[in-house]
Protein backbone atom coordinates (compact mmCIF):
# COMPACT_ATOMS: atom_id res chain seq x y z
CA UNK A 1 0.00 0.00 0.00
CA UNK A 2 2.15 2.92 -1.01
CA UNK A 3 -0.86 5.15 -2.81
CA UNK A 4 -1.72 6.60 0.55
CA UNK A 5 -3.96 10.14 0.06
CA UNK A 6 -2.50 12.28 2.80
CA UNK A 7 -5.82 14.41 2.10
CA UNK A 8 -7.91 11.36 2.14
CA UNK A 9 -6.10 10.52 6.12
CA UNK A 10 -6.70 14.09 7.43
CA UNK A 11 -10.08 13.98 6.43
CA UNK A 12 -10.60 10.90 8.19
CA UNK A 13 -9.19 11.67 10.97
CA UNK A 14 -10.47 15.09 11.76
CA UNK A 15 -13.66 14.53 10.26
CA UNK A 16 -15.30 11.46 9.22
CA UNK A 17 -13.77 9.13 10.78
CA UNK A 18 -13.16 11.06 14.00
CA UNK A 19 -12.03 8.71 16.93
CA UNK A 20 -13.74 10.38 19.06
CA UNK A 21 -17.63 11.11 17.88
CA UNK A 22 -17.82 9.10 15.13
CA UNK A 23 -15.51 5.45 16.45
CA UNK A 24 -16.60 6.80 20.00
CA UNK A 25 -12.96 5.25 20.86
CA UNK A 26 -11.62 6.21 24.22
CA UNK A 27 -14.36 7.46 25.81
CA UNK A 28 -13.07 6.94 29.27
CA UNK A 29 -10.52 9.86 29.44
CA UNK A 30 -12.82 11.53 27.10
CA UNK A 31 -15.42 12.14 29.59
CA UNK A 32 -12.95 11.72 32.91
CA UNK A 33 -10.55 14.70 32.29
CA UNK A 34 -12.55 16.97 30.10
CA UNK A 35 -13.61 19.58 33.01
CA UNK A 36 -11.56 22.24 31.94
CA UNK A 37 -9.31 23.18 29.16
CA UNK A 38 -6.31 22.50 30.19
CA UNK A 39 -7.00 19.01 31.44
CA UNK A 40 -7.91 18.38 28.21
CA UNK A 41 -5.19 20.04 26.52
CA UNK A 42 -2.76 17.82 28.47
CA UNK A 43 -4.31 14.76 27.99
CA UNK A 44 -4.72 15.53 24.40
CA UNK A 45 -1.20 16.46 23.89
CA UNK A 46 -0.18 12.80 25.83
CA UNK A 47 -2.62 11.45 23.82
CA UNK A 48 -1.47 12.77 20.31
CA UNK A 49 2.48 11.71 21.55
CA UNK A 50 1.36 8.64 22.43
CA UNK A 51 -0.15 7.92 18.97
CA UNK A 52 2.75 9.24 17.28
CA UNK A 53 5.34 7.11 18.91
CA UNK A 54 3.60 3.98 18.80
CA UNK A 55 2.02 3.92 15.12
CA UNK A 56 5.52 4.69 14.55
CA UNK A 57 7.07 1.59 16.23
CA UNK A 58 4.53 -0.55 14.85
CA UNK A 59 4.83 0.46 11.35
CA UNK A 60 8.38 -0.37 11.63
CA UNK A 61 8.53 -3.47 12.74
CA UNK A 62 5.14 -4.76 11.18
CA UNK A 63 7.00 -7.13 8.99
CA UNK A 64 8.93 -8.92 11.60
CA UNK A 65 6.61 -9.34 14.27
CA UNK A 66 4.28 -12.31 13.24
CA UNK A 67 0.44 -12.25 13.29
CA UNK A 68 0.21 -14.21 16.15
CA UNK A 69 2.02 -12.56 18.64
CA UNK A 70 1.10 -9.06 17.41
CA UNK A 71 -1.47 -7.57 19.90
CA UNK A 72 1.04 -8.74 23.16
CA UNK A 73 3.46 -6.69 21.08
CA UNK A 74 1.64 -3.77 20.19
CA UNK A 75 0.30 -3.63 24.08
CA UNK A 76 3.85 -3.71 25.30
CA UNK A 77 4.87 -0.15 22.97
CA UNK A 78 1.84 1.46 23.93
CA UNK A 79 2.59 1.11 27.13
CA UNK A 80 6.44 2.08 27.21
CA UNK A 81 5.30 5.25 25.33
CA UNK A 82 3.26 5.83 27.56
CA UNK A 83 5.69 4.97 30.46
CA UNK A 84 7.77 8.19 28.63
CA UNK A 85 5.08 10.33 28.60
CA UNK A 86 4.18 9.75 31.95
CA UNK A 87 7.50 10.75 33.19
CA UNK A 88 8.02 13.60 31.25
CA UNK A 89 4.69 14.81 32.42
CA UNK A 90 6.09 14.40 35.92
CA UNK A 91 9.18 16.46 35.27
CA UNK A 92 7.78 19.66 33.46
CA UNK A 93 4.19 19.57 34.31
CA UNK A 94 3.93 17.80 37.78
CA UNK A 95 0.66 19.43 38.55
CA UNK A 96 -0.98 18.83 35.67
CA UNK A 97 0.02 15.28 36.24
CA UNK A 98 -0.87 15.15 39.88
CA UNK A 99 -4.57 16.29 38.16
CA UNK A 100 -4.72 14.20 35.49
CA UNK A 101 -3.88 10.94 38.02
CA UNK A 102 -4.76 7.74 37.02
CA UNK A 103 -6.31 9.09 33.25
CA UNK A 104 -2.65 9.19 31.95
CA UNK A 105 -1.11 5.50 32.62
CA UNK A 106 -4.99 4.70 31.18
CA UNK A 107 -3.44 5.87 27.91
CA UNK A 108 -2.35 2.52 27.47
CA UNK A 109 -6.01 0.98 27.26
CA UNK A 110 -7.32 3.73 25.32
CA UNK A 111 -8.84 1.87 22.16
CA UNK A 112 -7.50 4.94 20.18
CA UNK A 113 -4.14 4.22 20.63
CA UNK A 114 -4.49 0.39 19.75
CA UNK A 115 -6.91 0.48 17.50
CA UNK A 116 -4.60 2.58 14.71
CA UNK A 117 -1.82 0.21 15.56
CA UNK A 118 -4.17 -2.52 14.03
CA UNK A 119 -6.19 -1.10 11.71
CA UNK A 120 -3.76 1.15 9.82
CA UNK A 121 -0.07 1.41 11.43
CA UNK A 122 0.82 -2.68 10.67
CA UNK A 123 -0.26 -2.58 7.09
CA UNK A 124 1.54 0.73 5.93
CA UNK A 125 4.97 2.06 5.73
CA UNK A 126 6.69 4.53 8.07
CA UNK A 127 5.26 7.88 6.66
CA UNK A 128 2.05 7.75 6.69
CA UNK A 129 1.78 5.75 9.94
CA UNK A 130 3.34 8.83 11.51
CA UNK A 131 0.85 10.80 9.50
CA UNK A 132 -2.07 8.86 10.51
CA UNK A 133 -1.12 8.88 14.20
CA UNK A 134 -0.65 12.67 14.08
CA UNK A 135 -4.22 13.22 12.31
CA UNK A 136 -6.13 10.83 14.75
CA UNK A 137 -4.55 12.23 17.95
CA UNK A 138 -5.31 15.94 16.32
CA UNK A 139 -8.65 14.63 15.85
CA UNK A 140 -9.36 13.01 19.01
CA UNK A 141 -7.66 16.23 20.91
CA UNK A 142 -9.92 18.64 18.76
CA UNK A 143 -13.09 16.88 20.63
CA UNK A 144 -11.16 16.50 23.64
CA UNK A 145 -10.46 20.43 24.18
CA UNK A 146 -13.76 21.35 22.45
CA UNK A 147 -15.61 19.30 25.36
CA UNK A 148 -13.21 21.28 28.29
CA UNK A 149 -14.20 24.34 26.97
CA UNK A 150 -17.76 23.92 27.07
CA UNK A 151 -17.66 22.45 30.21
CA UNK A 152 -15.70 24.92 31.52
CA UNK A 153 -17.74 27.53 30.18
CA UNK A 154 -20.93 26.12 31.15
CA UNK A 155 -19.41 25.28 34.32
CA UNK A 156 -17.26 28.41 35.52
CA UNK A 157 -18.53 30.96 33.29
CA UNK A 158 -14.66 31.42 32.53
CA UNK A 159 -12.05 29.95 30.34
CA UNK A 160 -8.45 28.95 30.12
CA UNK A 161 -8.70 29.14 33.72
CA UNK A 162 -5.27 27.10 35.71
CA UNK A 163 -3.42 27.35 32.42
CA UNK A 164 0.25 27.88 34.04
CA UNK A 165 -0.17 24.42 35.19
CA UNK A 166 0.88 23.42 31.80
CA UNK A 167 2.92 26.66 30.07
CA UNK A 168 4.34 28.11 33.11
CA UNK A 169 4.02 30.59 35.28
CA UNK A 170 3.72 33.70 32.16
CA UNK A 171 0.22 31.61 31.18
CA UNK A 172 -1.54 32.33 34.49
CA UNK A 173 -3.08 35.65 33.38
CA UNK A 174 -4.38 33.92 30.37
CA UNK A 175 -7.82 33.18 31.70
CA UNK A 176 -11.32 35.20 30.56
CA UNK A 177 -13.97 35.64 32.82
CA UNK A 178 -16.88 35.72 30.25
CA UNK A 179 -19.82 35.95 32.76
CA UNK A 180 -18.97 38.13 36.06
CA UNK A 181 -20.91 36.81 38.92
CA UNK A 182 -21.37 33.48 37.53
CA UNK A 183 -23.33 30.91 39.26
CA UNK A 184 -20.94 27.53 39.00
CA UNK A 185 -22.97 25.35 36.87
CA UNK A 186 -21.86 22.00 39.07
CA UNK A 187 -23.75 19.57 36.37
CA UNK A 188 -21.49 20.44 33.58
CA UNK A 189 -17.79 20.02 35.42
CA UNK A 190 -19.80 16.66 36.71
CA UNK A 191 -19.26 13.38 34.75
CA UNK A 192 -23.01 13.64 34.10
CA UNK A 193 -22.27 16.92 31.84
CA UNK A 194 -19.80 15.22 29.59
CA UNK A 195 -22.05 12.82 28.71
CA UNK A 196 -24.70 15.44 27.52
CA UNK A 197 -21.46 17.10 26.10
CA UNK A 198 -20.63 14.99 24.10
CA UNK A 199 -23.94 13.70 22.52
CA UNK A 200 -25.05 17.20 21.85
CA UNK A 201 -21.04 17.53 19.68
CA UNK A 202 -22.35 14.42 18.05
CA UNK A 203 -25.92 15.35 17.30
CA UNK A 204 -24.31 19.00 15.76
CA UNK A 205 -21.45 16.76 13.73
CA UNK A 206 -24.87 14.53 12.29
CA UNK A 207 -26.56 17.65 11.36
CA UNK A 208 -23.43 19.49 9.58
CA UNK A 209 -22.98 15.99 7.40
CA UNK A 210 -27.00 15.66 7.24
CA UNK A 211 -26.67 19.60 5.55
CA UNK A 212 -23.33 18.45 3.39
CA UNK A 213 -25.46 15.20 2.32
CA UNK A 214 -28.62 17.29 1.61
CA UNK A 215 -26.65 19.93 -0.71
CA UNK A 216 -24.86 16.98 -2.57
CA UNK A 217 -27.86 15.53 -3.27
CA UNK A 218 -29.55 18.65 -4.47
CA UNK A 219 -26.26 19.26 -6.79
CA UNK A 220 -26.57 16.21 -8.21
CA UNK A 221 -27.52 16.39 -12.08
CA UNK A 222 -31.43 15.24 -12.43
CA UNK A 223 -32.37 13.36 -15.20
CA UNK A 224 -34.17 15.63 -17.63
CA UNK A 225 -37.79 15.17 -17.44
CA UNK A 226 -38.94 13.73 -20.40
CA UNK A 227 -36.15 12.09 -21.36
CA UNK A 228 -36.99 8.75 -20.07
CA UNK A 229 -37.48 6.21 -22.51
CA UNK A 230 -40.07 4.35 -21.81
CA UNK A 231 -39.17 0.92 -23.83
CA UNK A 232 -36.31 -0.52 -24.57
CA UNK A 233 -36.37 -3.16 -27.76
CA UNK A 234 -32.77 -4.85 -27.94
CA UNK A 235 -29.51 -3.22 -27.75
CA UNK A 236 -28.14 -1.14 -30.37
CA UNK A 237 -25.05 -1.86 -31.29
CA UNK B 1 -68.96 1.53 0.57
CA UNK B 2 -66.01 -0.91 1.46
CA UNK B 3 -66.23 -2.04 5.41
CA UNK B 4 -63.37 -0.03 6.97
CA UNK B 5 -61.23 -2.70 9.32
CA UNK B 6 -60.10 -0.86 12.24
CA UNK B 7 -58.50 -3.47 14.93
CA UNK B 8 -59.92 -3.03 18.11
CA UNK B 9 -60.52 -1.36 20.59
CA UNK B 10 -63.96 0.12 19.00
CA UNK B 11 -65.01 1.74 22.09
CA UNK B 12 -63.22 5.02 23.00
CA UNK B 13 -63.47 7.29 26.47
CA UNK B 14 -64.19 10.68 26.48
CA UNK B 15 -60.77 11.24 27.84
CA UNK B 16 -58.13 13.09 25.56
CA UNK B 17 -54.46 13.74 26.34
CA UNK B 18 -55.59 17.49 26.69
CA UNK B 19 -58.58 17.04 28.99
CA UNK B 20 -56.71 14.94 31.25
CA UNK B 21 -53.91 17.15 31.66
CA UNK B 22 -56.14 19.98 32.66
CA UNK B 23 -57.98 17.19 35.25
CA UNK B 24 -54.05 16.67 36.93
CA UNK B 25 -53.65 20.70 36.16
CA UNK B 26 -56.76 21.84 38.19
CA UNK B 27 -55.88 19.05 40.85
CA UNK B 28 -52.88 20.90 41.75
CA UNK B 29 -54.92 23.72 42.82
CA UNK B 30 -55.21 22.91 46.34
CA UNK B 31 -51.88 22.05 47.29
CA UNK B 32 -50.95 25.66 45.17
CA UNK B 33 -53.35 27.37 47.35
CA UNK B 34 -51.96 25.81 50.93
CA UNK B 35 -48.33 26.38 49.90
CA UNK B 36 -49.14 29.68 48.79
CA UNK B 37 -50.73 30.31 52.15
CA UNK B 38 -47.73 29.39 54.11
CA UNK B 39 -44.81 30.50 52.16
CA UNK B 40 -46.42 33.57 50.38
CA UNK B 41 -46.72 34.75 46.81
CA UNK B 42 -42.86 32.61 46.31
CA UNK B 43 -44.72 29.73 44.94
CA UNK B 44 -47.03 31.43 42.50
CA UNK B 45 -44.09 33.76 41.02
CA UNK B 46 -42.43 30.04 40.59
CA UNK B 47 -45.15 28.69 38.67
CA UNK B 48 -46.09 31.69 36.40
CA UNK B 49 -42.70 32.39 35.23
CA UNK B 50 -41.85 28.46 34.99
CA UNK B 51 -45.31 28.55 33.00
CA UNK B 52 -43.85 31.30 30.57
CA UNK B 53 -40.03 29.52 30.02
CA UNK B 54 -42.04 25.95 29.36
CA UNK B 55 -44.42 27.39 26.16
CA UNK B 56 -41.76 29.47 25.41
CA UNK B 57 -38.65 26.57 25.66
CA UNK B 58 -42.24 23.97 23.95
CA UNK B 59 -42.65 26.07 21.26
CA UNK B 60 -39.27 26.29 20.14
CA UNK B 61 -38.54 23.18 20.22
CA UNK B 62 -41.42 22.20 18.28
CA UNK B 63 -40.45 25.06 15.71
CA UNK B 64 -36.60 23.31 15.37
CA UNK B 65 -38.24 20.23 15.06
CA UNK B 66 -40.56 21.15 12.36
CA UNK B 67 -43.73 19.85 14.69
CA UNK B 68 -47.02 21.29 14.45
CA UNK B 69 -47.06 23.79 17.18
CA UNK B 70 -50.74 24.69 17.99
CA UNK B 71 -51.78 20.35 18.42
CA UNK B 72 -48.71 19.94 20.68
CA UNK B 73 -48.93 23.22 22.70
CA UNK B 74 -52.72 22.37 23.21
CA UNK B 75 -51.79 19.19 25.02
CA UNK B 76 -50.93 20.88 28.29
CA UNK B 77 -48.70 18.78 28.58
CA UNK B 78 -45.36 21.46 29.06
CA UNK B 79 -47.58 23.23 31.72
CA UNK B 80 -48.12 20.39 33.84
CA UNK B 81 -44.49 20.24 33.90
CA UNK B 82 -43.73 23.38 34.95
CA UNK B 83 -46.46 23.54 37.26
CA UNK B 84 -44.84 20.57 38.84
CA UNK B 85 -41.48 21.93 38.40
CA UNK B 86 -42.67 25.65 39.88
CA UNK B 87 -43.94 23.37 42.65
CA UNK B 88 -41.11 21.59 43.76
CA UNK B 89 -38.86 24.47 43.41
CA UNK B 90 -38.28 26.47 46.53
CA UNK B 91 -40.41 29.76 46.67
CA UNK B 92 -38.33 33.13 45.58
CA UNK B 93 -36.10 31.31 43.74
CA UNK B 94 -34.35 33.24 41.25
CA UNK B 95 -35.60 33.25 37.03
CA UNK B 96 -32.28 31.97 36.03
CA UNK B 97 -32.72 28.71 38.64
CA UNK B 98 -35.95 27.98 36.93
CA UNK B 99 -34.59 29.19 33.64
CA UNK B 100 -32.21 25.97 33.55
CA UNK B 101 -34.78 23.86 35.23
CA UNK B 102 -37.44 24.37 32.51
CA UNK B 103 -34.48 24.11 29.79
CA UNK B 104 -33.35 20.87 31.41
CA UNK B 105 -36.64 19.61 31.54
CA UNK B 106 -38.27 20.53 28.15
CA UNK B 107 -35.58 20.44 25.70
CA UNK B 108 -33.30 17.81 27.49
CA UNK B 109 -35.32 15.48 28.93
CA UNK B 110 -38.43 16.04 26.82
CA UNK B 111 -37.39 16.69 22.74
CA UNK B 112 -33.96 15.19 23.20
CA UNK B 113 -36.03 11.94 23.77
CA UNK B 114 -38.84 12.54 20.87
CA UNK B 115 -40.99 15.20 22.58
CA UNK B 116 -45.02 13.99 24.09
CA UNK B 117 -45.07 10.21 24.17
CA UNK B 118 -41.91 9.09 24.11
CA UNK B 119 -39.82 10.73 26.85
CA UNK B 120 -38.16 7.85 29.32
CA UNK B 121 -37.89 10.20 32.36
CA UNK B 122 -39.99 12.22 34.15
CA UNK B 123 -39.35 15.80 32.68
CA UNK B 124 -40.26 18.04 35.68
CA UNK B 125 -38.19 15.47 37.50
CA UNK B 126 -35.04 15.98 35.66
CA UNK B 127 -35.04 19.60 35.66
CA UNK B 128 -34.91 19.12 38.95
CA UNK B 129 -32.35 17.44 39.74
CA UNK B 130 -30.62 18.87 37.21
CA UNK B 131 -30.67 22.11 39.36
CA UNK B 132 -30.41 20.12 42.76
CA UNK B 133 -26.82 19.01 41.58
CA UNK B 134 -25.55 22.12 39.99
CA UNK B 135 -26.75 24.43 42.33
CA UNK B 136 -27.33 22.85 45.90
CA UNK B 137 -27.18 26.76 48.14
CA UNK B 138 -30.11 27.51 46.06
CA UNK B 139 -32.15 24.81 45.54
CA UNK B 140 -32.36 24.01 49.63
CA UNK B 141 -33.13 27.14 51.02
CA UNK B 142 -36.52 27.35 51.67
CA UNK B 143 -38.35 30.15 52.71
CA UNK B 144 -40.08 30.01 56.50
CA UNK B 145 -43.15 29.18 56.86
CA UNK B 146 -46.04 31.27 57.90
CA UNK B 147 -45.96 31.63 61.51
CA UNK B 148 -42.03 32.02 62.17
CA UNK B 149 -41.72 35.27 60.82
CA UNK B 150 -42.80 38.10 58.50
CA UNK B 151 -43.99 36.66 54.63
CA UNK B 152 -42.93 38.64 51.86
CA UNK B 153 -45.48 40.57 49.86
CA UNK B 154 -46.26 39.92 45.76
CA UNK B 155 -43.81 42.75 44.96
CA UNK B 156 -41.19 41.30 47.55
CA UNK B 157 -41.75 38.10 45.51
CA UNK B 158 -41.36 39.84 42.13
CA UNK B 159 -38.10 41.36 43.01
CA UNK B 160 -36.74 37.97 44.28
CA UNK B 161 -37.49 36.41 41.37
CA UNK B 162 -36.36 38.88 38.34
CA UNK B 163 -33.64 41.40 40.62
CA UNK B 164 -32.13 38.28 43.12
CA UNK B 165 -29.33 40.55 44.15
CA UNK B 166 -31.41 43.17 45.54
CA UNK B 167 -33.73 40.68 47.17
CA UNK B 168 -32.79 39.53 50.94
CA UNK B 169 -34.31 36.79 51.64
CA UNK B 170 -34.75 34.95 54.67
CA UNK B 171 -34.10 31.00 54.57
CA UNK B 172 -34.98 28.14 57.01
CA UNK B 173 -33.79 24.62 57.32
CA UNK B 174 -36.61 22.55 56.03
CA UNK B 175 -38.01 19.74 58.77
CA UNK B 176 -36.39 17.00 56.50
CA UNK B 177 -33.03 18.75 56.47
CA UNK B 178 -33.05 19.83 60.24
CA UNK B 179 -33.80 15.79 61.08
CA UNK B 180 -30.90 14.91 58.45
CA UNK B 181 -28.75 16.88 60.49
CA UNK B 182 -29.63 15.90 63.71
CA UNK B 183 -27.69 13.60 65.83
CA UNK B 184 -27.84 13.91 69.47
CA UNK B 185 -31.69 15.33 70.28
CA UNK B 186 -34.00 13.12 70.87
CA UNK B 187 -37.08 13.33 67.98
CA UNK B 188 -39.71 14.97 70.69
CA UNK B 189 -36.66 17.68 71.55
CA UNK B 190 -36.13 18.72 67.81
CA UNK B 191 -39.88 19.39 67.81
CA UNK B 192 -40.09 21.28 70.67
CA UNK B 193 -36.91 23.28 69.90
CA UNK B 194 -37.70 23.88 66.05
CA UNK B 195 -40.78 25.84 64.96
CA UNK B 196 -40.68 24.73 61.57
CA UNK B 197 -41.97 21.15 62.61
CA UNK B 198 -45.29 21.59 63.38
CA UNK B 199 -47.55 18.88 64.45
CA UNK B 200 -46.92 16.07 62.58
CA UNK B 201 -44.27 16.91 60.01
CA UNK B 202 -43.90 20.27 59.47
CA UNK B 203 -45.31 23.64 59.10
CA UNK B 204 -47.11 24.26 56.13
CA UNK B 205 -45.42 21.16 54.78
CA UNK B 206 -48.11 18.25 56.60
CA UNK B 207 -51.19 20.87 55.37
CA UNK B 208 -49.65 20.66 51.57
CA UNK B 209 -49.16 17.31 51.46
CA UNK B 210 -53.10 16.98 52.70
CA UNK B 211 -53.65 19.10 49.68
CA UNK B 212 -52.31 16.88 47.23
CA UNK B 213 -53.63 14.02 48.71
CA UNK B 214 -56.98 15.62 48.46
CA UNK B 215 -56.46 16.67 45.00
CA UNK B 216 -54.73 13.06 44.18
CA UNK B 217 -57.94 11.13 45.18
CA UNK B 218 -59.98 13.66 43.27
CA UNK B 219 -57.70 12.34 40.40
CA UNK B 220 -58.26 8.36 41.38
CA UNK B 221 -62.10 9.50 41.70
CA UNK B 222 -61.85 10.72 37.55
CA UNK B 223 -60.19 7.84 36.63
CA UNK B 224 -56.95 9.33 35.77
CA UNK B 225 -54.91 6.99 36.76
CA UNK B 226 -55.26 3.56 38.88
CA UNK B 227 -54.78 3.51 42.28
CA UNK B 228 -51.96 1.12 42.35
CA UNK B 229 -48.43 3.23 41.95
CA UNK B 230 -49.72 5.74 44.30
CA UNK B 231 -50.88 3.25 46.94
CA UNK B 232 -48.22 0.82 46.73
CA UNK B 233 -45.58 3.74 47.49
CA UNK B 234 -47.42 5.10 50.28
CA UNK B 235 -47.45 1.49 51.98
CA UNK B 236 -43.69 0.54 51.44
CA UNK B 237 -42.99 4.15 52.44
CA UNK B 238 -44.87 3.80 55.82
CA UNK B 239 -43.77 -0.05 56.45
CA UNK B 240 -39.80 1.45 55.53
CA UNK B 241 -40.57 4.03 58.36
CA UNK B 242 -42.47 2.01 60.49
CA UNK B 243 -39.73 -0.71 60.63
CA UNK B 244 -36.70 1.52 61.32
CA UNK B 245 -38.64 4.15 63.96
CA UNK B 246 -37.57 3.53 67.58
CA UNK B 247 -39.97 5.51 69.22
CA UNK B 248 -38.53 8.57 68.60
CA UNK B 249 -34.43 7.95 69.21
CA UNK B 250 -31.62 10.47 67.79
CA UNK B 251 -30.79 7.99 65.05
CA UNK B 252 -34.33 7.14 64.17
CA UNK B 253 -35.31 8.38 60.86
CA UNK B 254 -38.80 9.49 61.90
CA UNK B 255 -42.09 8.26 61.98
CA UNK B 256 -44.30 7.01 59.45
CA UNK B 257 -46.38 9.86 59.96
CA UNK B 258 -43.73 12.38 59.43
CA UNK B 259 -42.50 10.61 56.10
CA UNK B 260 -45.96 10.54 54.64
CA UNK B 261 -46.89 14.12 55.60
CA UNK B 262 -43.73 15.77 54.83
CA UNK B 263 -41.24 16.83 51.76
CA UNK B 264 -42.76 15.92 48.43
CA UNK B 265 -43.95 12.50 49.34
CA UNK B 266 -47.85 13.05 48.50
CA UNK B 267 -46.81 15.34 45.40
CA UNK B 268 -44.68 12.59 44.18
CA UNK B 269 -47.13 9.78 44.84
CA UNK B 270 -50.28 11.57 43.05
CA UNK B 271 -48.41 13.68 40.80
CA UNK B 272 -44.99 12.22 39.43
CA UNK B 273 -45.24 8.66 39.75
CA UNK B 274 -48.76 8.55 38.26
CA UNK B 275 -47.44 10.04 34.72
CA UNK B 276 -48.66 7.58 32.30
CA UNK B 277 -45.51 7.81 29.69
CA UNK B 278 -42.88 7.65 32.61
CA UNK B 279 -43.96 4.81 34.65
CA UNK B 280 -44.29 0.85 34.40
CA UNK B 281 -47.79 0.16 32.09
CA UNK B 282 -49.27 -2.52 33.94
CA UNK B 283 -51.77 -3.01 37.05
CA UNK B 284 -49.14 -5.18 38.67
CA UNK B 285 -45.61 -3.26 37.05
CA UNK B 286 -47.32 -0.20 38.97
CA UNK B 287 -47.33 -1.77 42.00
CA UNK B 288 -43.88 -3.20 41.40
CA UNK B 289 -42.53 0.52 40.59
CA UNK B 290 -44.92 2.15 43.45
CA UNK B 291 -43.59 -0.20 45.71
CA UNK B 292 -39.73 0.00 45.22
CA UNK B 293 -40.18 3.90 45.18
CA UNK B 294 -41.13 3.94 48.41
CA UNK B 295 -38.53 2.44 49.45
CA UNK B 296 -36.14 4.14 47.72
CA UNK B 297 -37.68 7.34 48.94
CA UNK B 298 -37.19 6.01 52.51
CA UNK B 299 -33.74 5.08 51.93
CA UNK B 300 -32.39 7.86 50.23
CA UNK B 301 -33.91 10.27 52.62
CA UNK B 302 -32.81 8.62 55.84
CA UNK B 303 -29.38 7.59 54.16
CA UNK B 304 -28.34 9.69 51.66
CA UNK B 305 -26.76 12.85 51.37
CA UNK B 306 -29.86 15.42 50.11
CA UNK B 307 -32.61 16.26 52.57
CA UNK B 308 -35.23 15.03 49.90
CA UNK B 309 -35.12 11.91 48.06
CA UNK B 310 -38.65 11.40 45.54
CA UNK B 311 -37.09 13.12 42.66
CA UNK B 312 -33.88 11.04 42.66
CA UNK B 313 -36.19 7.90 43.34
CA UNK B 314 -38.57 8.67 40.48
CA UNK B 315 -35.50 8.71 37.90
CA UNK B 316 -34.07 5.54 39.30
CA UNK B 317 -37.31 3.51 38.80
CA UNK B 318 -37.88 5.58 35.90
CA UNK B 319 -35.09 3.98 34.51
CA UNK B 320 -36.03 0.39 35.66
CA UNK B 321 -39.69 0.67 34.46
CA UNK B 322 -39.00 -0.60 30.79
CA UNK B 323 -37.54 -3.85 32.77
CA UNK B 324 -40.39 -4.49 35.46
CA UNK B 325 -42.70 -4.05 32.30
CA UNK B 326 -40.81 -7.11 30.61
CA UNK B 327 -41.82 -9.19 33.94
CA UNK B 328 -45.14 -8.17 34.68
CA UNK B 329 -46.38 -8.40 31.12
CA UNK B 330 -50.28 -9.52 31.80
CA UNK B 331 -51.20 -12.52 30.06
CA UNK B 332 -53.13 -12.25 27.19
CA UNK B 333 -56.69 -13.61 26.91
CA UNK B 334 -56.83 -17.08 25.41
CA UNK B 335 -53.34 -17.72 25.70
CA UNK B 336 -51.49 -19.51 28.28
CA UNK B 337 -49.19 -17.23 30.41
CA UNK B 338 -45.53 -16.60 29.06
CA UNK B 339 -43.84 -18.61 31.99
CA UNK B 340 -44.92 -21.64 31.10
CA UNK B 341 -44.00 -21.82 27.71
CA UNK B 342 -40.90 -20.20 28.15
Amino acid sequence: MTDVSYRELSLNGLWKNNPAIVQLLGLCPLLAVTGSVVNAIGLSLATCLVLITSNTAVSLIRNIVSDAVRLPAFVMIIASAVTCIELLMQAYAYELYQILGIFLPLITTNCVILGRAEAFACKNSLLPAIYDGLIMGLGFGLILVLLGALRELAGTGALLADMDLLFGPAAESWKIVLIEDYQPFLLAILPPGAFIFTGLIIAVKNLIDARIQSRMDAMKEKPVKGSKRVRVTGTIS
Amino acid sequence: MALMRITSPHAHGPMTTSRVMQNVLLATVPGIIVLTHFFGFGVLVNIAWASILALGFEALALRLRKRPLGFYLGDYSALVTAVLLGIALPPYSPWWLIAVGIAAAILLAKHLYGGMGYNPFNPAMVGYVVLLISFPVQMTSWAPPRGTGELPGLLEALQACFTPASFDGVTMATPLDVLKQNNSLLLEDLWQQNVQFGRWAGLGWEWANLAFLAGGLWLLYQRIYTWHAPVAMLTTLTLMSALFYDGGSSASGGSPLFHLLSGATMLGAFFIITDPVSSAVSNRGRLVFGGLIGILVYLIRVFGNYPDAVAFAVLIMNLAAPFIDQYTQPRTYGHASNRSDG
